[in-house]
């Protein structure tokens, strides 16, 4: 009983009305690295806030270390040692990294003048315990993501963290980083004894960090326990509550019909050498490789937004030339950029004008002014064939669950009729059944006659999904694999080979 | 070494020594002491401003009605010195204009931290609300005949030098710039308020998580502002022997425009005293000394854009050359 950390049960939430949370019960204890599992929108947020004191609970009980609270502030919630590293990770870009991880416990110790030697000496030490390096003055905007999330975790450590909450830690992460992550993490719980509550829904990795697992549905947990009882098929039944199958994409190209791209000895100073490869109608061909490999600077280069040292590219057989995003597009190609939120869309506007901001042109009558029932008319056939779940076309697209904003990028780019479709991280950040709802339109739409090329390193996305997969490293592509000949370890382990 | 000078305050010095040495060269008397000393001068108003100007940016605000601030304390003061106390010595006049200013920046502060209104409107608001006000309420005629300590201070001399023709005299009130520039760099570099305004300035979500209380550092941004400009304003009008109603508001773009210069980025969480020094300088020699090798006095303005559009724009373009050439080493 006294070795938990949290102890929360029957906890009931609503929000205006709806029901986020119905009696949720949840024990973390000490010293063990814990999943929380789950589609978006089925609570997992909502109870994080509850453990941080952010939201106070409809009815239910919380203990934290052995004490009963009645009302749970956020500051109660960090003196019981819980930190939690929210996604944005709550850094200061302009500050160095020493100061960010100092900064919390100088303010919490009162003080009014600032000791630097002191809060050197605190980034130190803080440093030290993770077993990782990070320059001290650098400013925080220059890190990675990884290292800022490190950041995050130093500064998370300084504060006698007992438990630290990490919300979808691994979601902008590449495969070695993760592997790093991984690490410092299980250190940190063998040695300081350090809970970690780990909320996720890439399931490998889940079953690869957790000793424990808790699923959510709904807002309610449909199942706890030991890590060992579960395996992905069991995490994505009970996630989506239905067994979701998905059928590889196979299908083998006619050789001798024209290639819709091909592309010749393609190279970029410090990014391509020679890259070769062509893509057929019907084909989805997928493009791993870790981060620097030059997946996404391919894409870059293919859509005219890298300059192209020398080599060839050929839509249609005919030799192009592609200096600009506008040369991409007028040769049908069209891109789903990695980081939507930045690149693809804008997140303010509404979901009806994000998807016809492509086409806008189009939908002009003779006086050169935008026909508003044309564009309703486009945003709603575009909302119907690709399922998109809104309330409102005029709401923000930022109301969006990520599964449903993905699909706000494609159809804009599927508004404007592109034969070639690249997808940077199609699904990166998406719950389970929105990936399987993505993962079956990249397939309908190379039935229907699409080119599609998907770069990616979730491995079983892209046995999956593709037809080919192309293997690249430092620059170059060094294999290609068919999804049928291979399995999931052996490309994983081709994956991270140096 | 090469970090030093890729760092924005060796760029601004560098440009001052080349801008000094083609004026210079052109016209040797911009090395004299008289012109130094001119310059110095030039800078004092518009140094204090600087200071405070400074902060706000960091903070990720913006004030412009800091010039309404100080004309209207310069003014009120003046006019409570004549009607009450002709006789009072200047630091009373100091201390009724920090303490009227004080009170004008409050406004702002209620405003911005109370309500959570962006500081720009609320602050073009009171630009002309307290101008509008000195105007209507207080006086719109210009007083020449100071009181006799505002007079005195005037004439007074810091370090006097003998020169063939004349003397050069630089001015204490330069004291004064030093004296704030000096407690802004304490501030900000040595207290945890100071780190808070530019916690707040890099992110301000994070800063309210950090726990940094968030309202009370724009209470004392705002009214540490109004406080500075008091002093500013009262400065100008002590050097200009005169309070005029219509003094000093319009100088707001050249102190922003000397304060990003000197590298202080308007987004917030980035400036620094010296780089704000070094920006005042650079902004008061382009406007002062320009006329020495005959460029016409309307073209300075040009000249100061022209500054401001390179100086600002060079550091951004080699920012993004940076990251660009970092994307391609991965």
């Amino acid at each position: 009983m006294s070795d938990a950390i949290v102890r929360l049960s029957g906890i009931y939430k609503s929000f205006a009305g709806v029901k986020a949370l119905q009696d949720v019960s949840l024990t973390i204890e000490q010293g063990r690295i814990h999943c929380l599992v789950g589609e978006n929108g089925c609570g997992k947020s909502t109870l994080i806030k509850i453990i941080a004191g952010v939201y106070p609970r409809d009815s239910g009980s919380v203990v934290i270390n052995g004490r009963e609270y009645e009302d749970l502030h956020p500051i109660d919630s960090i003196r019981e040692g819980i930190q939690i590293i929210y996604q944005d990770f709550s850094l200061f870009p302009n500050l160095t990294v020493a100061e960010n991880i100092a900064l919390n416990e100088e303010l919490a110790a009162g003080r009014r003048f600032v000791n630097w030697r002191h809060v050197r000496k605190v980034a130190e030490e803080a440093i030290a315990q993770l077993e990782v390096h990070l320059p001290l003055d650098a400013r925080v905007e220059e890190m990675s993501v990884a290292n800022k999330q490190l950041i995050a975790i130093a500064k998370a450590l300084r504060q006698n963290a007992r438990l630290i909450v990490m919300d979808e830690p691994t979601s902008a992460l590449t495969e070695r980083e993760i592997r790093r992550l991984f690490t410092v993490i299980r250190r940190l719980r063998e040695r300081s004894g350090i809970a970690f509550l780990f909320v996720s829904h890439k399931l490998n990795e889940v079953l690869e960090i957790a000793e424990t697992i808790t699923v959510m549905r709904n807002g309610q947990v449909v199942s706890s326990g030991s890590a060992e009882a579960y395996d992905t098929a069991r995490l994505v039944f009970e996630m989506t509550g239905q067994r979701i199958a998905e059928k590889a994409y196979d299908y083998t190209p006619d050789l001798r019909s024209p290639a819709l791209l091909r592309v010749e000895k393609l190279s970029v100073p410090g990014a391509l050498h020679d890259v070769s490869f062509e893509l057929r109608p019907h084909e989805i061909v997928g493009v791993t490789g870790l981060l620097g490999s030059g997946r996404t600077e391919l894409a870059l280069a293919l859509f005219g937004l890298l300059p192209i040292a020398s080599g060839q590219i050929y839509i249609d057989e005919k030799p192009v030339a592609i200096h600009s995003v506008q040369d991409a597009i007028q040769h049908g190609i069209g891109y789903v950029p990695e980081d939507r939120l930045t690149e693809g869309l804008f997140l303010e506007q509404s979901i009806g004008r994000n998807i016809v901001v492509r086409t806008i042109d189009r939908l002009r009558n003779r006086f050169g002014l935008i026909e508003p029932k044309q564009v309703a008319q486009q945003v709603n056939d575009w909302i119907v064939s690709l399922r998109i779940k809104v309330a409102d076309p005029a709401l923000p697209v930022k109301t969006l669950s990520g599964g449903n904003q993905q699909r706000v990028v494609v159809a804009k780019w599927l508004a404007s009729n592109p034969r070639l479709m690249i997808l940077n991280g199609p699904t990166m950040g998406v719950d389970v059944g929105s990936k399987n709802e993505i993962h079956e339109l990249i397939k309908k739409l190379a039935r229907d006659g699409m080119g599609l090329l998907v770069i990616s390193d979730d491995i079983p996305e892209l046995l999956q999904t593709c037809n080919r997969i192309l293997l690249m490293r430092n620059g170059t592509i060094v294999e290609e694999i068919l999804p049928r000949a291979t399995n999931e370890n052996e490309l994983a382990a081709k994956l991270i080979e140096d | 070494m090469s970090k030093i000078f890729r760092s924005n305050e060796a760029l601004v010095a560098v440009t001052i020594v080349l801008l000094s040495l083609v004026i210079g060269l052109n016209n040797p008397t911009f090395f004299s002491v008289g012109n130094l000393f001119d310059l110095l001068r030039s800078s004092i108003v518009i140094g204090i401003f600087a200071m405070g100007v400074l902060i706000v940016i960091i903070s990720g605000g913006i004030d412009v009605s800091f010039t309404a601030i100080g004309v209207f304390a310069l003014y009120s003061t003046t006019r409570i010195l004549k009607e009450f106390m002709p006789d009072a010595p200047i630091w009373v006049a100091f201390m009724i204009a920090a303490a009227i200013g004080l009170g004008l920046g409050m406004i702002n502060a209620f405003f911005i931290a109370r309500f959570k209104l962006p500081t720009l409107i609320v602050t073009l608001g009171t630009l002309s609300m307290f101008h509008g006000f000195l105007l209507f309420a207080i006086g719109n005629q210009i007083i020449r005949d100071v009181p006799p300590a505002m007079d005195q201070f005037a004439r007074s001399a810091l370090v006097r030098i003998p020169l063939e023709r004349g003397v050069a005299n630089l001015h204490p009130a330069i004291l004064i710039t030093a004296a704030a520039a000096l407690i802004v760099w304490l501030l900000l570099n040595f207290t945890m308020l100071g780190r808070g305004i530019y916690a707040l300035g890099g992110s301000r979500e994070a800063a309210e998580r950090a726990g940094f209380n968030v309202p009370r550092i724009q209470y004392f941004i705002y009214s540490f502002v109004g406080l500075l400009s008091g002093v500013a304003g009262m400065t100008f009008g002590s050097l200009a022997r005169q309070a005029n109603p219509q003094d000093i508001v319009g100088m707001e773009l050249n102190v922003i425009a000397a304060v990003v210069l000197g590298g202080a980025q308007l987004t917030g969480g980035r400036g620094t005293v010296i780089g704000t020094i070094l920006g005042v300088l650079l902004v008061v020699i382009a406007s002062n000394s320009l006329i020495l090798i005959g460029v016409p006095a309307v073209w300075q303005r040009v000249v100061i854009g022209l500054i401001i559009l390179i100086g600002t724009g060079l550091p951004a373009i080699q920012a993004r050359r940076a990251a660009q050439g970092g994307m391609r080493s991965i």
